[in-house]
């Protein structure tokens, strides 16, 4: 066997792995075993159109370029009697693949340039909610829908108790058996999701409690660093029902592997009953607190 | 080509290495001796950076915590990096220039000898300091090699880590000093710049980068270091700092390093695949341009390790725009390494194979730079394990390939002695497949919803994490091999190596005696052009 002849070998692997890649896996939202590619994502605004295209311009240019070197490795070999000829430059190639993957380029630079511009417009949202990364928690409030403020919803979302359970060190604990609705959801599901309306465009104000972490649900097609001090802005629109899962995605301390994401999407009349149940829920509290606070005064008043 | 023999009017000791263990290599001012050192150490801090390697990968073989806490997961990851950069590729870098640069410019020695052993000197204090602090009460750096505050504040080691970096930092750049110094004046007589060997130029380029950023990042780590014991507010948002500003000034040292860690790989390179296919290279000043042009680049693209910091829009198109131009000088730096094989007169002994490899394996790193060189979807791939794939493949199949394949190129000339061809090419091919099973399936991970640096993750993620796991442990278990040559070459192999080890080997280097005498080019050696690598550039 020749060097050449495995080399080329784990090449044709390659180019298996990358058509694979490119055929399966892009259908689901959420981490399914064996996943070979990034998913359509569920939002109105996703990179993956430009990611594909990035992904085929990279295969070709490989078959190019490493075909032409497996050709030359064949030929020109000692072992066949090759013998080495003179020439050292040729300025009419090197003009050409100069120019030819400025071209590319260009095209690429085109297309990202509109997904950043599309991405950029946080404007015309119907929706805020204020997401603060906390050591290793997320809390989510919501301040704004349809133009009115929204009184005193907000609430903390951290890693549910089975998963919680099963990832202590040597727990014993089969993290197989962690499921919702036959979803394996180990380290994937929280204990409070974010519950998110259908259709609405919404504005993610994204800050840090402590430290930097990131918010990143890759159904939703993008990530963003919740950073101590700074206000950063996001939005999506999620065009259809479902829970997408995702992870903090900065390193943030030791318990930075346990720190997901669940967004719930449901319809927005379904949104705006649950919104309301959790305005109401809060009035309560709130007069519960206030009565507690002040206990002495209303006798006496 | 005049043989640069030693000669009889100098006084004895001019001859001989200095006799005694200590005197020789711990006293040493002898280009020869130091490169070695670095070397070494270098060999020995690889096997270090690989055993933490094997503690991450032996966690994440399978779902669930097995084996150590989620703490010590993130002070292995740290160590890992910290070690491999600082420890394991810069040094050996430094090494083989100064083994090398000097025979190849017909230099006697390097220009500061002393500083030489100075700058070796200090590096094994420095990782005495970084890797103690693994036995601290505190533990060690958790908060990454990048050592983003608030996190890195949180830690208890963070002084020890500063003062490492800044005794590494004064060692890089009292070497590039060294280099540039040798280079500039130290060249034989008829030794232009222009006609330099590629791995001199890759080097004089790269000591510039080191001499710009190392500052840069000691700048960085002071300023962590007063943060958190003089209360000072860089990067304390509470007290009107910015964290961001951190990573401004950490990726404007970040992202050129990272080129430090490659441009004198695309010289070794640019050496190698000349020899073996038995034809110059292929557009030496094109080769030379392009390593320049890079170099700049890398000076402006830092932010596009902050895609997801939330820049405003004009930055992250600036820093998009110029990181993909990148593509375009390595573009023609591959395309020169293909044509130099087109129409050569090939064989395939382990340094050609290894190269063969590093351009193959390099250029995939690069494809997937690109791809997260576009904004948008750099939004999805950053901070997962895509981009673990990506800069392992630059980073292990590009710097480490590249520097086996120096290793396995110019040991006859260090050693006098053969290596085993039959075990280095069971070294590379075992490498090279392993290597592929460890990293390939980690782009999949990535684009996955995998993120990088967490200790546990869901069941989705199992199957690809075993085989990376697999690969991992094989690519470790392989690097023996790699010692097991270099050993029996050096103490045990019969085979004697010819002053120009290899056939179609050209340069300077070649021209003086293997093991290369102690002393070399007491007279400056003659240049003839067509005896350069490159071949005669004139025309």
């Amino acid at each position: 066997m020749t060097s050449g002849g495995i080399g080329r070998r784990l090449v044709s692997a390659w180019t298996a792995g990358v058509v694979l890649a490119l055929s399966g896996g892009a259908a689901m939202a959420n981490p399914e075993p064996d996943q070979l590619n990034m998913t359509k994502g569920a939002a109105e605004w996703s990179p993956y159109g430009m990611h594909m295209v990035a992904l085929w311009v990279c295969v070709v240019i490989g078959i190019v370029v490493f075909g032409a070197m497996f050709v030359a490795m064949f030929r020109f070999r000692k072992s066949r009697g090759a013998v080495a000829e003179k020439w050292t430059h040729s300025t009419k190639l090197e003009i050409v693949w100069t120019v030819i993957p400025v071209i590319i380029l260009i095209f690429l630079a085109k297309l990202a340039t509109g997904g950043l511009t599309t991405f950029a417009d946080t404007t015309n949202s119907e929706m805020t909610i204020k997401v603060t990364g906390y050591q290793w928690k997320w809390r989510y409030d919501y301040v704004e829908y349809k133009g009115k403020p929204v009184d005193r919803v907000g609430f903390m979302s951290k890693l549910e108790e089975s998963s919680d359970r099963t990832r202590q060190l040597r727990s014993n604990l089969d993290p197989e058996k962690i499921q919702v609705d036959g979803y394996k959801t180990y380290l994937l599901d929280v204990d409070k999701p974010l519950v998110v309306p259908v259709g609405v465009k919404i504005r993610f104000i994204i800050v840090g409690g402590d430290v930097i972490h990131s918010w990143w649900v890759p159904a939703l097609g993008w990530k963003m660093d919740a950073i101590p001090g700074i206000a950063n802005a996001a939005w999506t629109k999620l065009k259809e029902p479902g829970v997408y899962r995702g992870q903090c995605a900065e390193l943030c301390g030791q318990d930075h592997g346990f720190m997901p994401i669940v967004v719930k999407a449901v319809p927005k009349a379904e949104f705006e009953q649950w919104l309301a149940t959790q305005q109401d829920e809060a009035k309560v509290q709130q007069a519960a607190q206030t009565a507690q606070a002040n206990p002495a005064t209303a006798p006496q008043g | 080509m005049a043989n640069a023999a030693t000669h009889d009017h100098h006084d004895h000791h001019d001859h001989h290495a200095p006799q005694g263990f200590f005197q020789r290599w711990v006293m040493s001012t002898n280009h020869k001796d130091i490169g070695t050192l670095y070397l070494v150490f270098a060999l020995l801090m690889f096997f270090i950076g690989g055993a933490f390697a094997m503690v991450i990968r032996a966690e994440l073989f399978k779902p669930g915590m097995q084996l150590v806490q989620p703490y010590f997961f993130n002070e292995m990851t740290t160590m890992h990096a910290l070690v491999m950069i600082f420890g394991a590729i810069m040094p050996s870098f430094v090494g083989l220039a100064n083994w090398m640069i000097p025979l190849m410019v017909g230099a006697p020695d390097m220009a500061l000898p002393r500083m030489n052993n100075l700058s070796f000197w200090i590096m094994p204090f420095a990782f005495l300091l970084l890797l103690s602090t693994l036995f601290m009460p505190g533990g060690g750096p958790a908060g990454g090699w990048t050592m983003y505050p608030p996190l890195s504040l949180q830690g208890e080691s963070i002084a020890y880590v500063v003062f490492a970096v800044h005794l590494m930092g004064i060692s890089s750049i009292m070497g590039a000093i060294n280099i540039i110094a040798t280079i500039l004046n130290m060249r034989a007589p008829g030794m232009d710049l222009l006609k330099m060997p590629v791995f001199v130029w890759s080097w004089l380029i790269t000591a510039f980068l080191l001499i710009a950023v190392m500052p840069v990042l000691a700048g960085a780590v002071t300023m962590l270091l007063t943060d958190k014991y003089f209360h000072t507010n860089f990067f304390n948002a509470a007290g009107g700092g910015d964290p961001v500003l951190y990573q401004h000034i950490f990726w404007f040292f970040g992202h050129p390093e990272v080129y430090i860690m490659i441009l004198p790989a695309f010289g070794i390179i640019s050496e190698i695949i000349p020899t073996f296919a038995r034809k110059p290279i292929f557009g030496y000043k094109a080769m030379v341009f392009a390593i320049a042009s890079i170099a700049f680049l890398s000076f402006i693209v830092w932010a596009h390790h902050m895609f997801a910091v939330g820049l405003p829009m004009g930055a992250e198109i600036f820093f998009m725009y110029a990181t993909m131009l990148i593509a375009v000088p390595t573009g023609v730096k591959v395309f020169n390494w293909v044509s130099t094989m087109w129409g050569g007169s090939m064989t395939f002994e382990t340094p050609m194979l290894f190269s063969i490899a590093f351009v193959i394996l390099f250029t995939i790193g690069g494809f997937s730079g690109l791809m997260l060189a576009l904004a948008p979807a750099d939004f999805q791939y950053h901070d997962t394990y895509f981009v673990v794939a990506h800069f392992h493949y630059v980073l292990v199949t590009g710097a480490a390939f590249s520097i086996m394949a120096a290793a396995y190129y110019w040991l006859p000339k260090w050693s006098g002695h053969m290596y085993s061809e039959t075990w280095g090419k069971i070294h590379f091919w075992s490498s090279v497949i392993s290597v592929n099973v460890l990293f390939f399936p980690q782009h999949f991970l990535g684009l996955a919803g995998m993120p990088r640096r967490i200790p546990d993750y869901n069941v989705a993620f199992a199957n690809f994490n075993m085989i990376s796991s697999i690969g991992g442990f094989w690519f470790g278990a392989s690097q023996l091999i790699f010692l097991g040559v270099i050993v029996h070459c050096v103490w045990f192999s019969k085979k004697k190596a010819a002053d120009r080890s290899w056939e179609g080997a050209k340069g300077l280097e070649w021209t003086v005696p293997s093991p290369a005498p102690h002393h070399t080019f007491d007279v400056p050696p003659v240049i003839h052009d067509d005896e350069l690598a490159h071949g005669n550039t004139d025309h």
